[in-house]
Parts: C-alpha cells; sequence; structure tokens
C-alpha cells in the first residue's frame, strides 16, 4: 500500500516527517530557578546557536523552592545533542539536566483540546474517533465538540489528523511532559 | 560609607561597599542620569579610582585590558539605554575571549520600566546573549548579595561578562549588606578537579606519543600564572614542542626551546603542520576555533586527542576528542605532572627525536621571511624593530586592534611570560587596542604599554586618547598605516578578483596633528632608516603617543591557511604568484569567513 505521510487514510502513528539522515529526537528534562528571564535564556540559547526545538512546556513544578520543569523536545545529531545538553548546563539558573530517551526509560504526555464543527454523520464520527482514542467531551454545543485527549505526541497527531477532513476547527497543545520511569527522580 | 540609624544604607552606597569588599580598585565608567546615585557615592570615596573613558565600548575594552594584565575582573559603570547599548561590543568580545568582567548598568525606576521612558531600554533582554549571566535588581536587599553573586559567576568556571543592572529607585532606597561569604550560588559550582582516570589514560598516551604537539590557548592564562608555569614544567619533562593559540601566547615563552611559534590562518608553518602531521595532540585551555582547525574533515587526522577545558560545552563541539577531561588546566597540570614523574617521566625519546628532526626541516622554511626593502617600510619589518625595542627595554605588554597589524605584532613579537599580551581573537574586534592598552596602563604606570594598531582600527576608538592624557597614561599607539583596510583588502585580493570595494581608507586625519590636538605627542616616520631612532623617541617620551609608521600599502600577511583549507595547504610569501592565489580559495572556503 503505498500511502503517503500525514495522509488521514494512514491510521499509524507515524505521521510525522522523518528526522534528516543522522539526526535524533530526544526529549530532555531541564529543572532550572524559576526566576526572571530563565525561559527567554533557554529559548534564546536553541535560537541564538541554531538547535531544533521541537517542543517546550514550562511550569513550576516546587512553589517553596521556587523551581521550575522544562521538558524541551530537541532534534539534531548526537553531537549537537550532547552540545545542548552542555551548553543547557552551564547555564547559572539550570539546576540539572537529563535526557529521558537515553538515560532512562520514560513516560512522555501531551494533551490537546481539539474543537470540530459538524453535523449529522460527520459529528457522529467524530464522537466515534473521540471513543476510539478515549478522548472527553469537555465542551459541546449543536454544532460543536470540545475533545480533550491526553497521550504521546503521535496519537495527538493522529488524533487530529483524523479530525480533520470532519470539520476541525482548532487545535490547542501543551507539548510535551515527561518524567522517567522507577523510584528515581532528578 | 554613611550607615543610616537602622543598620541599612542606600542601594547606591552598597554598590561601592560591595565592590570595596571584592577588592576592586579601579572602575571605568561614563556618568548618566540612572547611575548618578552611584556617582554621588563615588565622590565620596577614595578607595576606588574612577576612570572616565570617552565612550562606554571604551571602558569595556579599557576593562578588558585591566582583567587581562592583571588576572583580576574588570569592572564598568555605565548608565542606562544609550550606556548600555554601546557596552554591548566589548561584553561580546570578554563572552568570547573569557574575560572577567562585572558591568554594573543604571535603569529607569522599577514604576518606570516597560513604559519606554527616557533612557530606557531592555538591557537584561540586550545583553542576555553576550553574558555569562545577568541579573536585573529590583529589590535594594537583594542588590549587594547579587552584586557579589556576579563577582563570583565572572571570575570563576570559564570567566566572562556578567551585568547587573540597577534602576534608579533601587539605588536611592535602603537595603540591608549582605557581605561576599553570605552569597553564594547553589546551582553554580564549576568543576575544577579533572578526573584521575582519564588524566592517567592522557599520560599514558604521552607515555606512547611519537609525534606529540601540546596546543594550548588562553585557558592556561586564564587559569593563573601557576597554570603557565606547570605547563612550563610539562613541556621540560616531555621534550614535546608546543604551540599556542593568538590567546595562549606567553603561557610558553617565545624563547623556549620547544617553542614552533603560534598556530593557525596565520601561525607558524611548524605549527600548522605539526598540528596536522601528529599522532597525540594534547589540547589545553584552547577551543578549536575554525581559525585554528582550517577544513574540519581534514584537521590532523591521525591524531589521538587530549582536551584539558574547565567548560564541558567546549568538549566535542567541533572535534571529536579521546581524551576529554573537565577541569581548572592548573588543576589538571598539577595532576597529569604528579602521574607522569611518578611513573618515570618516560617518554619515547628516540620517536621524539625523530619528531623534531621532521620540524626542524619545516622550521627551516623560515615561514615569516618577507622580501624587505631599503625605501620603503614593509610592516613585517616595522614590527620586528619595534619587537626588538619592547626586548631591549624589558617589561612591556602589547595591545592590539584587529587585522593585520594584529597578526603581525603576533607572529613578530616575542612574550615570555603571561599576561602580557591582549588582544581581540574571538570576536575581532577593531577598537578595542587602544582602550585595551588605558586598562592596561592603569593597573600597571611604570610599565610600557604599546598599542599595535591600523590606522583604521585605530580611528574607531581614538577618542580614548582624551582619556589616556586626563590620567597621564603614557600608552603608544604605533599605527601601521598602510591607508589601507589591510586584512579586508588582501581578502579582496585573493578571493574577490581584486576589487578593493571600500577597502581604501581616504581622507585619514594627519596622526600627528591629531596626537598633538589631543595633548600628546606625534611621530612620523616614512623611512626604513629612520625606524629605529623613530621607536626609541617614542618610548622615551613620558606621555601619549601615536607613532603614525607609514609602510608599504599592498603587502599581505603570510602565511595563510585559506579559509576552507587544511592545515598543510598553508600559502608562504614565497607562493605568491597570481595563479596560485587565483587558486588559493575555492568557492566553498569563499563562504566562510
Amino acid at each position: 500500500m503505498d500511502l503517503k505521510r500525514g495522509s488521514s487514510s494512514q491510521s499509524a502513528y507515524n505521521l510525522r516527517s522523518a528526522l534528516p539522515e543522522g539526526e535524533e529526537r530526544r526529549t530532555l528534562s531541564v529543572l532550572v530557578d524559576n526566576e526572571s528571564g530563565v525561559l527567554a535564556r533557554v529559548i534564546g540559547l536553541f535560537s541564538g546557536r541554531g538547535y531544533n526545538i521541537e517542543s517546550l512546556t514550562v511550569a513550576e513544578t516546587d512553589h517553596t523552592g521556587h523551581l521550575s520543569r522544562i521538558t524541551v523536545v530537541a532534534t539534531g545529531t548526537p553531537m549537537v545533542i550532547e552540545q545542548i545538553k552542555a551548553q543547557l548546563e552551564r547555564m547559572v539558573p539550570v539546576h540539572r539536566v537529563r535526557d529521558l530517551t537515553v538515560e532512562s526509560p520514560s513516560v512522555q504526555r501531551e494533551l490537546a483540546l481539539v474543537k470540530v464543527a459538524n453535523t449529522g454523520e460527520q459529528r457522529v464520527e467524530s464522537l466515534r474517533l473521540k471513543d476510539a482514542f478515549r478522548a472527553q467531551v469537555v465542551d459541546a454545543s449543536l454544532k460543536s465538540f470540545v475533545f480533550e485527549l491526553t497521550g504521546d505526541p503521535e496519537k495527538i497527531d493522529a488524533f487530529v489528523d483524523l479530525l480533520r477532513p470532519l470539520g476541525l476547527v482548532d487545535v490547542s497543545r501543551t507539548g510535551v511532559a515527561a518524567i522517567s520511569r522507577g523510584p528515581d527522580g532528578m | 560609607m554613611v550607615d543610616n540609624k537602622n543598620g541599612t544604607m542606600t542601594g547606591a552606597a552598597m554598590v561601592i561597599k560591595a565592590l570595596t569588599d571584592q577588592g576592586v580598585d579601579t572602575v571605568f565608567g561614563y556618568p548618566g542620569g540612572a547611575v548618578l546615585p552611584i556617582y554621588d557615592e563615588l565622590f565620596k570615596q577614595n578607595q576606588i579610582r574612577h576612570v572616565l573613558v570617552r565612550h562606554e565600548q571604551g571602558a569595556t575594552h579599557a576593562a578588558e585590558g585591566y582583567a587581562r594584565s592583571t588576572g583580576k575582573p574588570g569592572v564598568v559603570l555605565v548608565t542606562s539605554g544609550p550606556g548600555a547599548t554601546n557596552a554591548v561590543t566589548g561584553m561580546q568580545d570578554a563572552l568570547m575571549d573569557s574575560i572577567p568582567m562585572v558591568v554594573l548598568t543604571g535603569q529607569v525606576p522599577t514604576f518606570m520600566i516597560g513604559n519606554d521612558a527616557f533612557q530606557e531600554a531592555d538591557t537584561v533582554g540586550i545583553t542576555r546573549p553576550c553574558t555569562k549571566h545577568n541579573w536585573l535588581v529590583k529589590d535594594t536587599d537583594a542588590l549587594s548579595k547579587t552584586i557579589h553573586e556576579a563577582f563570583y559567576v565572572a571570575t570563576t568556571g570559564r570567566p566572562g561578562p556578567v551585568l547587573i543592572d540597577i534602576p534608579k529607585d533601587v539605588q536611592f532606597a535602603d537595603g540591608v549588606y549582605t557581605s561576599p561569604r553570605n552569597a553564594k550560588i547553589k546551582t553554580y559550582e564549576p568543576r575544577v578537579k579533572g578526573d584521575l582516570t582519564q588524566i592517567q589514560q592522557a599520560v599514558e598516551l604521552i607515555r606512547e606519543a611519537k609525534q606529540p604537539v601540546f596546543y594550548t590557548g588562553g585557558g592556561v592564562i586564564n587559569s593563573g600564572p601557576q597554570a603557565s608555569q606547570l605547563l612550563r614544567e610539562l613541556v621540560a619533562a616531555t621534550g614535546f614542542p608546543i604551540t599556542s593559540t593568538l590567546m595562549g601566547l606567553g603561557a610558553y615563552p617565545a624563547s623556549g626551546e620547544s617553542w614552533l611559534g603560534m598556530l593557525g590562518m596565520h601561525g607558524s608553518y611548524e605549527a600548522n603542520l605539526a598540528m596536522h602531521d601528529c599522532d597525540l595532540m594534547i589540547c589545553i585551555g584552547a577551543r578549536f576555533d575554525d581559525r585554528i582547525t582550517g577544513r574540519l574533515d581534514a584537521f590532523s587526522p591521525n591524531s589521538k586527542k587530549i582536551h584539558i577545558d574547565i567548560d564541558p560545552s567546549s568538549i566535542n563541539k567541533n572535534i571529536r576528542v579521546d581524551v576529554p577531561i573537565v577541569g581548572d588546566v592548573g588543576h589538571v597540570l598539577e595532576d597529569m605532572l604528579r602521574i607522569f614523574r611518578s611513573g618515570g617521566a618516560k617518554t619515547d625519546a628516540a620517536a621524539i627525536a625523530d619528531w623534531w628532526k621532521v620540524i626542524e626541516t619545516w622550521r627551516a622554511v623560515d615561514c615569516f621571511s618577507y622580501k624587505n626593502s631599503d625605501e620603503v617600510i614593509k610592516p613585517q619589518y616595522a614590527v620586528q624593530r619595534l619587537a626588538d625595542a619592547l626586548v631591549k627595554h624589558g617589561d612591556y605588554y602589547v595591545t592590539t586592534e584587529v587585522g593585520q597589524h594584529q597578526m603581525w605584532a603576533a607572529q613578530y613579537i616575542p612574550f615570555e611570560a603571561p599576561n602580557r599580551w591582549m588582544t581581540s581573537g574571538g570576536l575581532g574586534t577593531m577598537g578595542y587596542g587602544l582602550p585595551a592598552a588605558v586598562g592596561v596602563q592603569m593597573a600597571h604606570p611604570k610599565s610600557l604599554v604599546v598599542d599595535v594598531a591600523g590606522e583604521a582600527s585605530f580611528l574607531m576608538n581614538m577618542q580614548e586618547m582624551s582619556t589616556a592624557v586626563q590620567y597621564r597614561l603614557p600608552v603608544k599607539v604605533f599605527i601601521l598605516n598602510n591607508e589601507r583596510l589591510g586584512m579586508v583588502r588582501q581578502w579582496q585580493e585573493l578571493l574577490h578578483g581584486e576589487r578593493y570595494s571600500s577597502s581604501y581608507s581616504e581622507a585619514l586625519p594627519d596622526f600627528v596633528k591629531l596626537a598633538e590636538a589631543f595633548g600628546g605627542k606625534g611621530i612620523q616616520c616614512s623611512q626604513p632608516g629612520d625606524l629605529d631612532e623613530a621607536i626609541a623617541e617614542m618610548i622615551a617620551y613620558d606621555g601619549p603617543v601615536i607613532f603614525d609608521c607609514l609602510v608599504e600599502k599592498h603587502e599581505n600577511c603570510f602565511p595563510m591557511i585559506p579559509s576552507g583549507k587544511a592545515h598543510n595547504e598553508m600559502l608562504l610569501s614565497s607562493d605568491v604568484d597570481p595563479e596560485k592565489i587565483a587558486n588559493a580559495i575555492k568557492s566553498d572556503g569563499a563562504v566562510m569567513v
């Protein structure tokens, strides 16, 4: 079967275009002091040195110690990934950097809110897909739904792609949050 | 220092106290609305000397010169907005050359930030990528602690510039002072001791090496005089040849018997070929920059590589190495020497002797030779005569601007000790040399300080002549005046078909009159035969001098590794036939800088 990547007739979770030869995708977890400008520093590092970010999430995770956890999905050759880690580690407000792709098994999740506007058979089909993907309805009107879906990024890609011909209006995604498996912390 | 009754003091007073507690004796700066409270406090005390520069960029380069020649951090104090933006070039320069520098900027009061107030700029935003770290202090109680942290960050690990932005209301408000020992950063703790197994592995490679070379850089100098001493001991103990980057000159003495001269794009033939043909490269405090490596895939193809650096991000950035050692050069060399000596300090002496024979054949090429003239001063000759006079005088410091003269100075002026040579290596900032000389002379009032300059670079920050005159700093500006942007002209000749687009310095001032207008002395020299006497006159004069040395206008700087080429594809001055030059740089190399 000759299926185009990104085609909605393809249900497999590999809709993303392949990475260039020699490049890898890594999820980095970065523990930082939640001080003013820290996110700009991290983003500035990536843009200034020409590194690729696929996804970035940040929120304060320790309100007493004022620590934030940044999860970055980056792509690059192993040498570039090593550079990214070293460059992050030497920043003054950075406590620790962990590569959750290679250092340990990890869980990666993203949350998406997906709005469709449709009626009739399209409305019924979108509800079937919602069930198939175990998404939740968080808003409904006679002409629309908002679905909430949690999963790895590929699952969300697939869900969104299937809804595209069914009256897809808007997608809002959080980006990846990740944590290592097992008892050990960062 | 006037403390208020309740043990607090104003933010402005706190700045002075924090600087004093950090051992600061000199600040380079320029006042303005947003730093007036700090200038008011400066006025009331005598411990810190303030040097009023004539442009904030000058303040940053002067601080760099001060820092590079003393090993202490350079301190800059400027106002908000244009004061801060003018300091940006110097901060990026210090970042790339790892110079410890603390920049204090005034800012509009906190309640006006974001309102496009007069002389407001997003200073921490603008300087985030050109500092090692920066802070906006919104609370007077946090001010002194932040200043102490800033000094710690600037001077430890890989040194670099930091900036503290202080709004004017924070300077006026009262707060509690924190002493330096109570200020510590929990996240920032650079590693200084190297991993002993890695060092052991490095020593094994040193023992077995047949064609080794030491490749050292500015990190040795940043590590302190002890590191240079240890380097000399290690070189003596192994008998290995040593070369250095532009930034590392002086760590190993130019008169040392293992010295190959500087390496890189305009480095010596023997140094570059030794790098290309070696079987073991021991990189100490250098970062495999493109001016050093030339074409990456042809860089030293048959060598094992050891890399000692305090900055983990410098390791495996451009070149993959076999034995990485993260740590301070001084600490690592101490361990390395101890381990090497404990094993009997043995090397493969026969192979090393053969290696030296090969190197001698390269040395015989005499790559820095040039065709001299009786009628016109060759720039190389001028620098050689200057070097001779400097050596005779002793106790000299040299700064440079950027371009051909910088490379000739590096090639011909010998440095026997570290911290004697200040140049803008990474950023290549024209206009660096004169203000840097001002900073050096402030720190070493009795020493001879010479800025080897080009006429175009000098014009970029010549206003600092006024600073030199005001503070009675007898800096000597030695201009190789070819009425050209020499290095630009050279590249246009080599790869842009001799189309000399805007590389001609038209409407130059009369430099002798210019010197006199500033209150200094001007000397002009155009005859090779008059050079020695004129240089002697320059050195003897007790005050700032501009020496206008009229040199051959079309001289090229050789040897040269054309961009995009490998070390063993160097051009020598004897190669200069038009066809070879035409083929020197192919289109793939031409896109590189």
